[in-house]
């Protein structure tokens, strides 16, 4: 091109013909010389080119790999059992339950599962029940519910919001804790019972506190009138969610598990994000190094069965399951790793045999030019 | 910058009068009795559009009719009406943000523009009141700028750059002044006034005057070379012509913003669709029994009672309002936002400031800035804009014979004649012509002297000057030409001194002293391209000197008086230069009392004046005797053949449209390289037609058919024969066109039958075969029709007007982009452009630079938002699915509304204002790299689409990702689970970092505000989450995402999945582009017609390392080469046609 139009030669050639001109009189119209004006801020110039991305898609396989690698073993490592209690098939224990269970049933209706550990779990054991085709994310479903009610608030207590209707009021009472959440809080008890080798039964010790995030117990879910008062006394004006068989201050006996921070509660108040979902019931803690959690044998989950979920074609389990760093067991993220990191790798070698071939036949094409 | 706006219902009734009476100072003629109150308006500027009271309701009308904004309105009703999934605030705040920030643009651009161009009038004002009533004597000073448009009728006549007159007869003592004005209504046209002004003297009969633009001040003029004035206001306030002429403003829609448009309307679709779909499947869903009602999520008795089709119908609105962020409302702000800060760089650009005239760029409009980037046509106008039109004067030929200035001191009476083809006899013409010659040249004009070389107010107003400094005085005229010709004049010894009233002084080569009454001046205009002056001399005898351009002066001299004379004329026009005949009559007193008579008559209509008077000079510039000519030249532009050459390189068609002669156009046109050697030249002209001597419509068909097949079929054979191996640098035969204006006007106003139709099609294909078009002899008009004519032809090319003169304005105004040059024609182009450059070389910047970066800034911004919105809605259309189709929110109601307002809007406002993604330098070096860009390459279906699937690829892998994690949610290594909340904040984290990290890898040019807006806005995001869900907020019924943020993040697994899926979502974008690099034999060459006759290449990734520049140079081609592989992303990405070729 014939113009060569060097802009930084120029800064020098037109400052200084300003400068000859004198033209000082008043205000030059000159527009200002800085970077960001003349929009020559110093800058990065990063390119993409086979150069830098090869190396990338390199460090990416090389770094991913691994960490795929750890967390599939890890996931593998985790013990997971898991057990289907709904009572769908009439041979299974739960059957009559199932089919009689009523809301207003006085008698609970209580159903034995035997199953069998085939291999012990040693660390700390996480109890779960599990529900499928529940849709706790249901538009209708998470607004119900009163927030400030659950924080404590006395006045959300005697008018909860709008929000939670038609779980707002009963008998002309005020519901609390209100809404449909609430309303339908999970209600089986489950109890595990280890089967020893010589045929009795012992009862494995649940943990029930521990399982809410600190934060919901601590801060979120609060009684009403602080923790000193006496709960039947404050609940007084209140009804009962219509499903429920006790009051929310008969939920535990220990106070600081009783009413709106009651930790089972409260994990059920967090809506799940997917209609197939698990909920952390029980802890079952490792108490001696030499013994495992749960060893391997028989045991029977004693089920006072509650909850109807037939009726929408629901299922009901119950988990146990060791936890890791990365949580339950969960192999996808691990296979994901090693997908990703594999693939970053293969495309790395491609690139680089691409870039070597044409690399060089360009070179060799450029020499008759 | 606010200006107090008041609405004042301006002379309501008045309006339909065609004429206004004015009483001068407010006083009742005498005669007259009926003294009407005054229902004008007052003096304040009213801000065209809106005022304090209207404003509000009129801007929200004015955007609320814009399509997009009209929709957010309708969705944030649909949710405050109905219950939907997010709330009303969701969208009613980016909505209120919008319509402020649009409001606040609105008002300030154009409280702006209107400030720049009245030169900050109000300021300078404040001595004078706001209320300046009409018909109020005002008083100015030297140096003050007029309140309003006012006649001048006051003491000394005398003017500023242009001149302007008193009304004759006015009275020095206004205490006993009666006068009334009539004038026309208040219209916009600058240079047009017609009134009629009574003046009543004691008992006598009412004598009536004629006042015309001359006698005019616009509003915002400033006096100079005159004392005081006393003048009556005539329009005020609103009414005033720079106020009416602001309101006139076009509005230009550039071609992205239809892209916009289309892609919004391909969004409508997918959101429509969306909504429908779940709709349907909601409704399919909840037939399974079960899943409608379940028992622990029972309908509230309203619900149970709603009509089912009327529930239907909210749930489909309620999806809507779900999905609604897939149109971005923010884009529409950021667009208008980066158009007008972008706008800034332009006016700030040093490389446009020009030291001549202490001026830079100017931009009039911020809507078009990207349109600088797409310019296919160019139509340029010759003179001052091609040419500098700083003319000289280079010699005359008087009664046939040539005279060429040389050197004053070669001869002593500065006279030298030439050898010239003709004058071989070395003769002179007689004495007595060549002063009658001189003196005409003396006298035809319109010049006025200032004394003292005074010139830095110069800039100011209307006119230019030009000083003499040896003589202490200046010229100044609207027109350099006439500057030129009296100095030339002043060399042969024939000197103009000046008005003495209405005499003319002037200096002949004795020294003494002429003086000539000056009776009448008939004024130029370019369509009778032509002006004359009536004289009296002291013995006198009345003379009509007319000068003007040959075509307009030789039908009206003796035949035989021409033939002496054109060969001259011809062959200086040949040679570039500018050139006028000069003629002379000698009137006898009837004849000039019939002529004054008819002039006075004409001048007092207040209707057709125009017509009437041109009428009248028709009927006395006639039977004149041509005395000689005069050539002036007018040097080219600097680097005019520079400039030309890389929009030629930029595959940009220059066509030169101009008044000027054929020859002289076309030596032009050699001169800046717009027609080279080798160039074909095709004509159509008068001439050619009338070659045959056969009729006119004849010829010009055949001629028509004969270039067409030239130009346009056989180019296409030869590309066919020579198929994919051809090269373009061989046989590459390049066609220039030459066309007039006389065989333009029968080309497109051909008789209306069929062969009028067909006969512009053909002339329009020839034209857009060529490299080059000239169009000479053009009326202003024609001008704006050619671009018209253009602009609507097939594909709609964007055509840029530049141009700096009153008859470049309707073509300025007629193209896509038009630019005014701050040329020495006043300021009209200027004004009625959109963007104002001081000098033709700017033009390359202008659109190789600018044009080019904003064109790609503003193109990736709207892709990229519609693809982060995609992106962004795409997983909660997913969650639908896995939540009964409840139209349940996948984000948190703050995540919805601050997406696009605060976690991702920054950085791309920082992008679009400051990514070079080649380096300034290169895209001046490399005009080529314009073609990469051309017909909205960025913008078209396939780079849409490109976008579109990588929106809903990552969509996919946002949501599935998580989702395939949540299969066990007990993600935390305390065993506890996660909830619905939890999954939303994940995959909008996801969301958030790959967006902004996908804009940062199409990121070419790093600066600190980049890298702060980018990493800020992460951090931002990060901040924001540990705000929102740190504290159990007041007044908020639903404590969603309390801890969910910080929980979210106490889970190794869940980092480990965002950052799993930041980078499987942006390994495609990296892969096909690293894919699409060109490699090895897949090399382009940009060939094309490059005027200079070599090869222009673009540098690919290969060449750039053997191109061993500079380090900077290295720099820019390395990014060169990336932006060919961003070409290559997708097919079609390079615009087909003959252009780019793959060889």
């Amino acid at each position: 091109m014939a113009s060569s139009y060097n802009a930084k030669e120029e800064d020098g050639q037109l400052s200084g013909a300003a400068g000859s001109g004198g033209v000082g009189a008043g205000k030059s119209k000159k527009p200002d010389n800085t970077a960001f004006k003349q929009q020559r801020l110093p800058a990065w110039q990063p390119i993409l080119t086979a150069g830098t991305v090869l190396p990338a898609f390199f460090v990416i396989g090389l770094i991913f790999i691994p960490i795929g690698i750890g967390l599939f073993v890890t996931s593998n490592n985790i013990k997971e059992f898991e057990i289907d209690y709904t009572g769908i098939d009439p041979a299974s224990e739960c059957y009559n339950c199932s089919q009689t269970l009523t809301w207003n049933s006085t008698k609970p209706c209580i159903c034995k599962v035997p199953f069998t550990l085939e291999q012990s779990f040693e660390s700390d054991v996480f109890m779960y029940y599990g529900l499928s085709n529940f849709y706790q994310n249901h538009r209708r479903y998470v607004k119900s519910r009163d927030d400030s009610q659950l924080n404590g608030d006395t006045s959300s207590l005697t008018s909860p919001s709008k929000e939670c209707e038609p779980y707002r009021t009963s008998d002309n009472k005020p519901i609390a804790p209100c809404g449909a959440i609430a309303n339908s809080l999970f209600n089986d008890t489950l109890t595990l019972y280890y089967i020893n080798p010589n045929g009795t039964e012992s009862l494995v010790p649940l943990i029930k506190k521990g399982i809410a995030w600190w934060t919901d117990k601590n801060v979120k879910f609060r009684n009403p009138g602080g923790s000193n008062f006496n709960l039947t006394a404050v609940f007084q004006g209140n009804s009962k969610p219509v499903n429920w068989r006790k009051p929310v201050y008969e939920l535990d006996t220990d106070p600081e598990n009783n009413g709106f921070i009651n930790e089972d509660f409260i994990v059920w108040m967090r809506t799940a994000a997917l209609p197939t979902f698990r909920k952390l019931y029980r802890l079952i803690e490792k108490k001696n190094n030499m013994i495992p959690t749960l060893q391997r044998g028989n045991y029977t989950l004693e089920i006072t069965y509650n909850y109807p979920v037939r009726r929408f074609d629901g299922r009901k389990r119950m988990i146990l399951s060791t936890i890791s760093w990365m949580g339950g067991k969960n192999p996808f993220l691990g296979i994901a790793y090693i997908t990703v990191g594999s693939v970053c790798f293969f495309l790395g070698v491609v690139l680089l045999i691409i870039h070597q071939k044409y690399g060089n036949r360009n070179n060799s094409a450029e020499i008759p030019n | 910058m606010f200006r107090r706006c008041f609405n004042r219902w301006c002379g309501g009734d008045e309006n339909r009068v065609d004429s206004r009476t004015i009483y001068v100072g407010h006083r009742r003629c005498p005669g007259t009795n009926t003294y009407l109150p005054l229902k004008f308006c007052d003096n304040r500027i009213i801000s065209s559009k809106y005022t304090v009271w209207n404003f509000l309701p009129k801007n929200l009308f004015e955007q609320f009719r814009r399509i997009a904004n009209f929709y957010f309105l309708i969705i944030f009703l649909v949710q405050v009406i109905v219950d939907t999934p997010t709330s009303p605030v969701t969208s009613g705040l980016p909505l209120f943000f919008v319509i402020t920030v649009t409001a606040i643009k609105q008002v300030g651009d154009e409280e702006w523009m209107m400030w720049i161009t009245e030169t900050s009038l109000q300021m300078r004002m404040n001595t004078i009141p706001a209320h300046l009533i009409l018909g109020l004597v005002c008083r100015s000073t030297e140096d003050e700028t007029f309140p309003g448009c006012s006649i001048q009728a006051s003491l000394d006549g005398e003017s500023n750059h242009k001149t302007h007159f008193t009304v004759a007869d006015t009275e020095k003592h206004l205490d006993s002044f009666y006068a009334t004005i009539e004038c026309e209504q208040p219209q916009p046209d600058l240079y047009k006034f017609v009134g009629r002004m009574h003046i009543t003297k004691d008992g006598l009969e009412p004598i009536v005057r004629s006042l015309g633009p001359e006698n005019l001040l616009l509003k915002g003029a400033t006096l100079k070379n005159t004392k005081k004035i006393y003048g009556v206001a005539v329009y005020t306030g609103m009414e005033t012509k720079m106020a009416l002429n602001y309101q006139g403003k076009s509005q230009k829609r550039s071609a992205v913003e239809k892209s916009i448009n289309a892609f919004l309307i391909v969004y409508l679709c997918i959101l429509i669709s969306k909504a429908l779909v779940c709709t349907t499947l909601k409704y399919v869903w909840q037939s399974h029994p079960g899943h409608d009602e379940p028992w622990y999520n029972q309908k509230t008795q309203k619900e149970k009672d709603t009509n089912k089709f009327l529930k239907m119908f909210t749930d489909f609105l309620s999806f809507m309002v779900l999905f609604n962020f897939i149109i971005p409302v923010s884009m529409y702000v950021t667009v208008e936002m980066q158009k007008f800060l972008g706008s800034f760089f332009i006016s700030w650009d040093k490389d446009f400031f020009d030291p001549e005239i202490q001026e830079g760029a100017l931009v009039n409009t911020s809507d078009l800035n990207e349109e600088l980037g797409q310019v296919e046509y160019v139509f340029t106008d010759k003179t001052g804009t091609l040419t500098q039109n700083n003319m000289e004067f280079i010699e005359c030929c008087i009664d046939g014979y040539q005279y060429n200035y040389r050197d004053s001191r070669t001869e002593l009476d500065g006279f030298c004649v030439t050898d010239g083809p003709v004058s071989k006899l070395q003769e002179k013409a007689g004495k007595e012509k060549e002063e009658l010659f001189l003196r005409a040249l003396c006298l035809c004009h319109t010049v006025q002297v200032k004394e003292g070389t005074e010139l830095h107010g110069m800039d100011e107003v209307d006119g230019i000057g030009a000083s003499d400094d040896a003589e202490q005085c200046c010229y100044i005229a609207s027109s350099p030409d006439e500057v030129a010709l009296v100095k030339g004049a002043k060399k042969y010894g024939f000197m103009f001194l000046g008005m003495e009233g209405k005499h003319m002084k002037m200096q002949n080569r004795n020294k003494d002293v002429e003086q000539y009454e000056l009776l009448h001046v008939l004024n130029f205009d370019p369509v009778r391209r032509r002006m004359s002056v009536i004289v009296k001399t002291k013995s006198g005898e009345t003379l009509l000197f007319c000068k003007g351009a040959d075509s307009s002066v030789f039908p009206r001299v003796q035949a035989e008086e021409v033939e002496r004379i054109r060969m001259h004329v011809e062959r200086n026009a040949m040679e570039g230069y500018r050139t006028l005949c000069v003629a002379y009559k000698s009137l006898s007193s009837e004849e000039f009392e019939q002529t004054d008579a008819a002039l006075q008559d004409a001048r007092l209509a207040l209707q057709d004046r125009e017509e009437r008077l041109a009428q009248v000079y028709d009927q006395v510039e006639a039977g004149m005797h041509l005395i000689g000519a005069t050539a002036v030249e007018d040097r080219l532009q600097e680097e005019a053949a520079e400039t030309m050459e890389a929009l030629h390189g930029a595959g940009m068609k220059v066509w030169v449209l101009t008044g000027d002669k054929m020859e002289t156009a076309k030596s032009t046109c050699y001169a800046c390289r717009l027609f080279l050697k080798r160039t074909e030249l095709l004509e159509l002209t008068v001439r050619t037609l009338e070659e045959g001597g056969r009729p006119k419509e004849e010829k010009l068909h055949e001629l028509l058919l004969d270039y067409h097949k030239r130009a346009v079929q056989d180019r296409h054979k030869d590309k066919d024969k020579e198929g994919v191996t051809r090269s373009w640098s061989s046989g590459f035969r390049e066609f220039g066109f030459i066309v007039d204006g006389a065989t333009l006007s029968l080309v497109l106003n051909a008789s209306p039958d069929a062969s009028a139709s067909r006969y512009k099609s053909l002339f329009l294909q020839i034209c857009q075969n060529c490299t080059a078009v000239l169009c000479c002899r053009m009326a202003p008009l024609q001008k704006a029709q050619i671009v018209k004519m253009v602009k609507n032809s097939k594909g709609s090319p964007i055509t840029l007007s530049i141009g700096d003169g009153a008859n470049d304005v309707s073509m300025i105004l007629e193209a896509h982009v038009g630019i005014g040059v701050k040329g020495k024609e006043g300021r009209q182009a200027v004004r009625n452009s959109d963007y104002a450059i001081p000098k033709l070389k700017h033009l390359k910047k202008l659109l190789l630079v600018h044009g080019h970066l904003y064109y790609v800034r503003i193109a990736h911004l709207v892709q990229y938002f519609f693809y982060k919105n995609l992106c962004f809605i795409l997983p909660q259309f997913l969650y639908q699915f896995f939540c009964g189709f409840s139209q349940q929110p996948l984000y948190d109601a703050a995540y919805l509304t601050m997406y696009n307002i605060c976690f991702t809007s920054m950085p791309i406002v920082a992008y679009s204002l400051l990514e070079q993604h080649i380096c300034i330098e290169s895209l001046l070096e490399n005009a080529s790299l314009y073609r990469g860009i051309a017909k909205n390459a960025m913008l078209r279906w396939g780079p849409f689409l490109y976008w579109t699937l990588l929106g809903l690829f990552e969509g996919l892998v946002f949501f599935f990702g998580v989702y395939q994690l949540f299969w066990n949610p007990a993600l935390a290594d305390n065993g506890q689970v996660f909830g619905n909340w939890t999954f939303g904040t994940i995959v909008f984290t996801v969301l958030v970092f790959t967006v902004t990290l996908k804009l940062a890898m199409d990121t070419r040019h790093w600066t600190w505000v980049n890298h702060f807006v980018i990493w800020g806005s992460l951090a931002f995001y990060i901040f924001f989450s540990f705000f929102w869900g740190g504290i159990i907020w007041p007044f908020m019924q639903q404590q969603r995402l309390y801890f969910v943020f910080a929980n979210m993040l106490s889970s190794v697994s869940a980092w480990l999945i965002i950052i799993l899926l930041i980078v499987v979502s942006l390994l495609p974008d990296i892969v096909i582009g690293v894919f699409r690099q060109p490699q090895g034999p897949d090399r382009q060459q940009v060939p094309g017609p490059d005027p200079a006759g070599c090869e222009t290449r673009t540098p690919l990734l290969s060449e750039a390392t053997s191109a061993g520049a500079t380090e900077q140079t290295s720099q820019c081609t390395r990014i060169l080469s990336t932006f060919q592989y961003k070409q290559n992303l997708i097919p079609d990405w390079r615009p087909p046609g003959p252009l780019l070729i793959e060889s």
